[in-house]
């Protein structure tokens, strides 16, 4: 493997890590979901990028190539349907928020 | 080296179980088992860096897209709809 494939994967799994982190750390499903989404997207996508400059254009290559449009229109659409379910269903936010600005939207 | 980005991966995925287990509401565990897809979908990736089995990477694909059916499904029984509206 060449270093910049290898620095890649550090990248991916490091970021990976922050957002396992943030899933299990923060208070409601908001924040986790913020957190997750956008830090685990990144690192999965650092990872398919390091499979395609590994091997080329190859097979494997451009199918990794592929994936990562992929990944990223799932996981944000996904994310942002389940949100906003989850708004109408009625969760609560934390006693720490600021400002739900969405509200305002809703009505 | 690549076995140690698959070990914190594996590890990974059992934090994302923890969240499974103790998620207050349905959707904090809906959104541990879509973070857990997109984990196992990096997993697939180093797995074929490790093993030399090219065909993982469609394994990888076909995860992303049934996690995304599964997180769209959960989110429309969220807002109390059918699938076609």
């Amino acid at each position: 493997m060449n270093s910049i494939s290898i620095a890649l994967l550090v990248i991916g799994v490091t970021f990976d890590l922050f957002g396992c982190i943030g899933l299990l750390r923060l208070p409601d499903i908001y924040n986790r979901l913020q957190s997750a989404t956008k830090c685990v997207t990144l690192g999965t996508c650092s990872i398919m990028l390091a499979i395609f400059l590994h091997y080329g254009f190859t097979a494997v290559g451009i199918k990794a190539l592929i994936a990562i449009p992929l990944l990223f229109f799932a996981s944000t659409v996904g994310a942002h349907a389940l949100i906003r379910g989850s708004y109408r269903f009625g969760i609560k936010l934390t006693d720490k928020t600021v400002i739900d600005d969405y509200k305002e939207v809703e009505k | 080296m690549i076995a140690i980005f698959l070990y914190i991966l594996i590890g990974l995925s059992f934090l994302c179980f923890i969240r499974v287990l103790y998620g207050p509401t349905m959707a904090d565990r809906m959104v541990a088992i879509d973070i857990f897809g997109t984990i196992v979908a990096g997993i697939c990736a180093l797995l074929v860096i490790k093993t030399g089995r090219l065909f993982l990477i469609d394994v990888a694909i076909a995860w992303i897209i049934i996690s995304f059916i599964g997180t769209i499904a959960l989110a429309k029984y969220l807002t109390r709809k059918k699938l076609d509206e």
